[in-house]
């Protein structure tokens, strides 16, 4: 009798709020991926790249079927295993989280596209664990983002670290060692934003975040909401590499192979602070925290910190991939910028900007990953004159390197541009000169690298071997790259009228949306 | 004041072990030399987490979570289950992630020699 009971009132709650598969299907290629991959790889090889490739393209279909469906009829949810919310899982899927979630797997597929022939060249022998571990990475960086569980995210967040891990440690002798630190570093944070958890259960007795929302938004300031509030933006800091905890990643990034930095530098610490997002503004009463009690003014001056050191650290470096890894410590402060501000213009920054560096960076990584394989070139004074003769890759790193810098039309002007609308909102007259200035900083090392590249000749003595495009379908994802950064700026009021207005926190609008 | 110190010791003193236990676990992680003693203090540090959830998810004289007729319907009678398994996969998760520490850990020791972090960093700084 209570089980009948239980299965109408399971019904009548999928009727109520818009119930679909859709999110479980952006998961599931991933997950049967990670089971056959190195179990048919053992057997045949050659199986493990397509295998990988067809899931991660299936995964980018159902990423953007959900994207338009949560356009279309809002928030889209799907109750794990029939347990009803609160008390079962849920994926929950809104405007950010759908947006979110494509943004990842198209990178993902363009980065597995590229990853084919670049991990035969670079670890011969172990394609299969490394296709393995790239799916579970992003089985944990989808399932972040698609959960409506706090527990469940801890978990997923585990799972993409593991794969983080794995795939840092291959590459260059000393990459072990900056794993390994990684890894230390990775557990606190996860262990920090577990602590978080714990206490909000502790008050709320609810790991549903919809619920806890709820539940907490009567409850006014709290002492042990505050303290769960600090635990999760220690923990998430340390994961996203926001000043001054981004010491871990230069080394990471510099060690791991190329395919390995080009599929995690984009995104993993992007998910990160989509995670810091969605906990500020969706689970806690953002309006109080941020504003009223100035947790966003920390975050916030924190972050234009983290811009500076690592936009000056990235001017003083000599290799291309550790100049990368430090401007990715100056980019995704950016992201705390946007977050610190608290309002709906910052905000709206800085969710573009999770797209736009995403899209910049991984270019990047792909072109100093392709230079590298090509021609052993590592260090930025061997990129002279390659610009000639490796004009495909260098067309893609130059549309790249002015959205870094932040040239208009290409995306990277316009997520600054949203940056700095929400400061002069804010009436943060200085914020707004630093967010401007550091744009010059990006400026110095993009440009001083790009006359290298076109300008300078080089000697005799050091003309690389083998300097010459790499084959097509290495070259194929840098030029969408390179393309996409430029269709992303001209369309990007497209993603901020129709995406992002609808993704904004409860309370806050959009003006002239 | 007295009495809060009192009450703390005397009924919440498995929260105080948990408060050591965290500031064992971070002093080992970043003080240590020694990367496996790094890797213990992570392991004891997340141990506190796990022991945070237990200690607070504890009854005193209820029951397993099944429904029994002779208890009947009160929640005081039946334990939270809930703490319970989200920490056994809280185990899981920190067992996975010591097995991929310790296979670094040889790969490490395997290719420099030592684990020592001090030597590691005069090595690293040596090699190109």
């Amino acid at each position: 009798m209570s089980g009948a009971h239980g299965a109408e009132a399971v019904v009548d709650h999928a009727v109520s709020m818009g119930q679909s598969h859709l999110p479980i299907l952006v998961i599931l290629p991933l997950l049967l991926g990670c089971v056959l991959v190195p179990g048919l790889g053992l057997w045949r090889r050659r199986w493990a790249y397509p295998l990988t490739l067809v899931a991660f393209a299936l995964s980018a279909y159902f990423a953007f079927r959900t994207l338009f469906a949560v356009l279309e009829g809002g928030p889209l949810h799907y109750t794990l295993a029939s347990w009803a919310p609160p008390v079962g899982i849920e994926l929950a899927v809104d405007a950010l989280g759908a947006f979110v979630a494509a943004v990842v797997s198209i990178i993902a597929l363009l980065v597995a596209v590229y990853a084919g022939e670049a991990v035969r060249r670079e670890n011969p022998v172990r394609e299969v664990p490394f296709f393995g571990m790239m799916l579970v990475l992003l089985l944990g960086l989808t399932g972040m983002v698609l959960t409506g569980d706090l527990f469940n995210l801890y978990v997923f967040f585990e799972v993409s670290s593991l794969g983080g891990y794995s795939l840092m440690a291959i590459g260059h002798k000393k990459a072990p060692i900056s794993a390994f630190r990684y890894l230390i570093m990775g557990t606190l944070g996860a262990s920090f934003y577990l602590m978080g958890v714990g206490y909000l259960y502790l008050l709320t007795g609810s790991l549903n975040m919809a619920d806890v929302a709820g539940i907490i938004s009567t409850m006014g300031l709290n002492p042990a909401l505050l303290v769960s509030l600090v635990m999760m933006v220690v923990g998430l800091g340390l994961k996203m590499a926001l000043f001054p905890m981004h010491l871990w990643l230069p080394d990471a990034y510099t060690y791991a192979s190329s395919t390995s930095t080009a599929i995690i530098a984009p995104i993993m610490t992007k998910i990160s602070a989509y995670v810091m997002i969605r906990m500020l503004f969706f689970v806690y009463d953002w309006d109080l925290f941020l504003n009223v009690h100035h947790i966003g003014d920390i975050i916030k001056w924190l972050a234009i910190a983290g811009v500076f050191v690592g936009s000056i650290m990235a001017i003083g470096q000599k290799d291309a991939k550790r100049m990368l890894a430090y401007s990715s410590v100056a980019q995704v402060a950016y992201i705390g910028v946007g977050i610190g501000m608290a309002n709906p213009l910052a905000l709206v920054g800085a969710m573009l900007h999770i797209m736009n560096h995403a899209a910049m960076k991984s270019c990047l990584f792909l072109v100093t990953g392709s230079v590298a394989m090509q021609t052993g070139a590592q260090r930025l004074k061997d990129y002279a004159g390659l610009g000639r003769r490796m004009p495909w890759t260098f067309a893609g790193f130059t549309f790249a390197a002015m959205a870094m810098v932040g040239l208009p039309p290409t995306n990277g002007f316009f997520s600054k541009w949203y940056l700095v609308l929400g400061g002069i909102e804010d009436g943060e007259w200085p914020m707004v000169g630093l967010i401007l200035a550091s744009s010059l900083l990006t400026a110095v090392y993009f440009f001083r690298l790009l006359e290298r590249v076109y300008s300078k000749v080089p000697g005799e003595e050091q003309k690389p071997a083998g300097a010459e495009d790499p084959s097509f379908r290495m070259r194929l994802p840098i030029l969408l790259l390179g393309v996409g950064v430029l269709v992303l700026g001209l369309f990007n009021a497209w993603f901020v009228s129709r995406v992002l207005s609808q993704a904004l926190p409860h309370g806050m609008s959009l003006p002239g949306f | 004041m007295n009495d809060i110190f009192t009450t703390l010791i005397a009924e919440r003193w498995a929260y105080l072990l948990t408060v050591v236990m965290i500031i064992i676990g971070l002093h080992a992680m970043m003080m240590k030399r020694n990367l496996v003693k790094k890797l213990i203090g992570m392991n004891i540090f997340q141990g506190a987490i796990i022991l945070l959830f237990i200690v607070h998810a504890y009854k005193f004289g209820a029951s397993v979570p099944v429904h029994d007729a002779v208890l009947g319907d009160h929640p005081e009678a039946y334990m939270n289950p809930i703490p319970h398994g989200l920490m056994l996969t809280a185990i899981v998760v920190s067992v996975a992630t010591t097995g991929v520490a310790l296979a670094l850990l040889t790969l490490i020791y395997r290719r420099f020699g030592t684990i020592d972090e001090i030597e590691l960093l005069q090595k690293l700084r040596e090699e190109p």
